[in-house]
């Protein structure tokens, strides 16, 4: 499993007090992310060079937080990991590069990672932790989510999450036994809340772009309206395919759980009511009572299975089925536009 | 602060100003074969002319070069690069110290036997004035193990400048760099914007001089062609709406709407080819043999099925995706009745 760049606290403590004190930690304090076309280009590039064997790339974002929304001005990647000594590495890798770029007048606030992902899998144990550990840090911290393959497929994807403040409060307290759920009130879909994004360029950007458009002669190639899907069908679906695999697993861990608990609470009352019977039998007789002895060391408690996993499985069906839909309306599209080309010509 | 400062003596400075000088005459002269030769004649006669032929000659050399640039035969590796160099040396130009008129920094990539791919680039802080140049030399080989540690395919190629020209200090910038990598690229960005664009330039140094005597460095321009991966045109495709609404800032779009602005921008396409065949039917344009022949393989590349097969087809493959659409939405609710059951 791999973990996501770890939040600077030493530099960050002061920030995080001074944000305790202003806005109140139930509210979002971020409502809209605006990243630079660098960081977009930068991420890009990243997950091209160095992310075709292993599926996840990693990096930090840099940029500040302006009234309500976040801006990501840069953004620079993380090293696989390798062999040795992956402890020592990163944070002095991270530190050596925040120093480095505050020599040349780059912001050098940490304000979140990112992340690529495979078909969309990303909700895992990992990043909730890596995620809970940034936000704990810095309050308006987001993870990046970069799927590749959809942007091969013709438009870029790139979505913002930060996990909700009950999901904070759930994993500050790492309750996660049913009943601190329950407690809780939470759902999957709940668990993540997406903020929009927004790109900005600034002028002379623009003017590159412009030059770029006109000298360069590298063709479009239009794959958005590409009509095969089922390739990318299939393997999404198989992956949804696993994932309910895995739920249904955890499901029956559930309910064995469930139907021990309730045997047990049977076995309790039983217990008891016999009990009661002879010691009655015994006062009649006028034998003194037997002791009552300690029910609850006799009948341990099962023991109940976490529900995070659970949640953490529900999230990521969730999302698979989503990106399925959103797919399948796409080439819905596309078929009908190639119907209307054969009606033409025919 | 700056660890290594490279000082540097005016007399220096003159004698490669002189040799700009006689490069630029020769080079007048040669402009139309498109060779460089050391030059032969003029060698050590120029002791006298310093300081006010300066100016001069390096304006003079500047404007031939850009000349040359045009029309010169270019030796040497072609340079590609990729538009996340470009940007990121723009935004460090937005960046710079206050004071400063250029930014330099590194350029990295990997180099081919005949090309020279530019991927990623950082930039080093330096000091500049009239008669010397700084250059942190120890934060970019900080910088460049930094970035090894990334991608360690990549070296140093070379390295970059904002800026319309070629100064002296270039020169010595770019013998530093030719310790750090094999002949190293230099590449300028005009930020200023002095012509009304962004001009984007890349130059490889070559000795020239008189063997035995004082050498010179002389820049030769080469080609510079933008490469892209696949990701990188769609992503660079979603920033240039960026240009078009005024607040500079552009949303993604979801599913169904990219694809017709997709379907849109191929309807803009065949409206211009439909006006241009309208043009050569009424007799306004000279028709065009090749064009013709393009034309008619788009009309081909319709393929021609016969509709109860193509009926058929479009059958399946919609009810596959209705299917599939239906299953989504089946474990949608699924998963949210077990929520309410289970955990609630």
């Amino acid at each position: 499993m791999c973990f996501g760049p770890f939040p600077l606290h030493q530099t960050m403590a002061s920030r995080k007090e001074s944000a305790a004190s202003g806005s109140s930690p139930l509210e979002t304090p971020v409502k809209q992310i605006q990243i630079d076309g660098l960081v977009v280009l930068k991420i890009i590039k990243h997950y091209q060079e160095e992310g075709q064997g292993s599926e996840v790339v990693q990096g930090v974002l840099l940029g500040l937080v302006v009234e309500d929304s976040l801006e990501i001005t840069n953004c620079f990647p993380f090293p696989q990991h390798t062999e040795d000594d992956v402890d020592f590495d990163e944070v002095q890798y991270q530190m050596e590069m925040m120093r480095s770029l505050r020599h040349v007048n780059i912001d050098h606030l940490h304000v979140g990672w990112y992340q690529s992902t495979h078909y969309g899998s990303f909700v895992s144990r990992a990043l909730l932790d890596s995620q809970f550990s940034y936000q704990h840090a810095i309050e308006e911290s987001v993870v990046l989510i970069y799927d590749p393959i959809k942007t091969a497929q013709g438009s870029l994807c790139l979505k913002a999450y930060r996990l909700t403040p009950k999901l904070m409060e759930i994993c500050k307290e790492k309750d996660f036994s049913p009943e601190g759920l329950k407690k809780a009130c939470i759902g999957f879909e709940i668990m993540f809340e997406e903020v929009p994004i927004v790109i900005k360029n600034s002028h002379l950007i623009n003017v590159l772009l412009l030059d770029l458009q006109e000298k360069s002669t590298v063709a479009d190639k239009h794959e958005l309206l590409n009509l095969s899907s089922s390739n990318h069908l299939e393997k999404s679906l198989q992956l949804l395919m696993d994932r309910v695999d895995d739920m249904n697993q955890d499901i029956g861990k559930y309910n064995t759980y469930c139907r021990n608990l309730s045997k047990q609470q049977q076995q309790k009352q039983q217990y008891l009511q016999r009990r009661q019977q002879e010691n009655t039998q015994r006062q009649s007789r006028g034998e003194p009572p037997l002791p009552e002895e300690d029910i609850s060391k006799m009948f341990k408690p099962p023991q109940a299975p976490p529900r995070m996993d659970t949640l953490l499985i529900a999230g990521q069906v969730n999302n698979y089925c989503q990106n399925i839909k959103e797919f399948t309306s796409q080439n819905l599209g596309k078929l009908f536009m190639a119907e209307a080309l054969q009606g033409h010509s025919s | 602060m700056l660890n290594h400062m490279i000082h540097v003596p005016v007399s220096i400075l003159c004698f490669t100003a002189n040799f700009l000088l006689i490069r630029e005459i020769h080079v007048a002269n040669v402009a139309s074969t498109g060779f460089c030769q050391p030059p032969t004649s003029a060698g050590g006669q120029q002791h006298e002319s310093h300081g006010d032929l300066r100016s001069l000659s390096s304006s003079l050399f500047i404007i031939i070069l850009h000349f040359l640039y045009e029309i010169m035969a270019v030796h040497g590796p072609v340079v590609k690069i990729h538009p996340v160099v470009l940007a990121s040396i723009v935004d460090s130009y937005e960046r710079r110290n206050e004071g400063a008129t250029r930014v330099i920094g590194t350029l990295l990539g990997t180099t081919d036997k005949h090309s020279v791919e530019v991927t990623n680039c950082f930039s080093v802080p330096h000091n500049e004035s009239e008669d010397e140049v700084a250059v942190d030399m120890e934060f970019a080989k900080n910088m460049y193990e930094l970035h090894k540690k990334v991608s360690p395919s990549e070296v140093i190629i070379g390295w970059y400048a904002t800026g319309y020209d070629i100064t002296e200090h270039s020169v010595l910038i770019h013998e530093y760099y030719s310790r750090e990598a094999p002949n190293p690229i230099h590449l300028t960005v005009d930020t200023a914007l002095q012509s009304n664009k962004m001009n984007i330039r890349a130059y490889v140094s070559s000795q020239m001089g008189v063997p035995g005597k004082t050498v010179g460095v002389m820049f030769t321009p080469l080609t510079v062609k933008y490469v892209y991966y696949d990701t990188e045109r769609i992503g660079v495709e979603l920033l240039q709406r960026t240009r078009a609404s005024p607040s500079r800032t552009n949303g993604l779009t979801t599913d169904l709407a990219q694809v017709a602005s997709a379907a849109g921008r191929v309807q803009e396409m065949l409206t211009t080819v439909l006006s241009y065949i309208e043009d050569i039917l009424s007799g306004k344009v000279m028709a065009d043999n090749s064009v013709g022949r393009f034309l008619m393989d788009l009309v081909n590349k319709v393929p021609k099925i016969t509709a109860e097969d193509f009926e058929s087809m479009l059958n399946s493959n919609i009810n596959d995706l209705l299917m599939v659409t239906y299953l989504a939405n089946l474990t949608q609710a699924q998963i949210a009745l077990n929520e309410k059951l289970v955990v609630l």
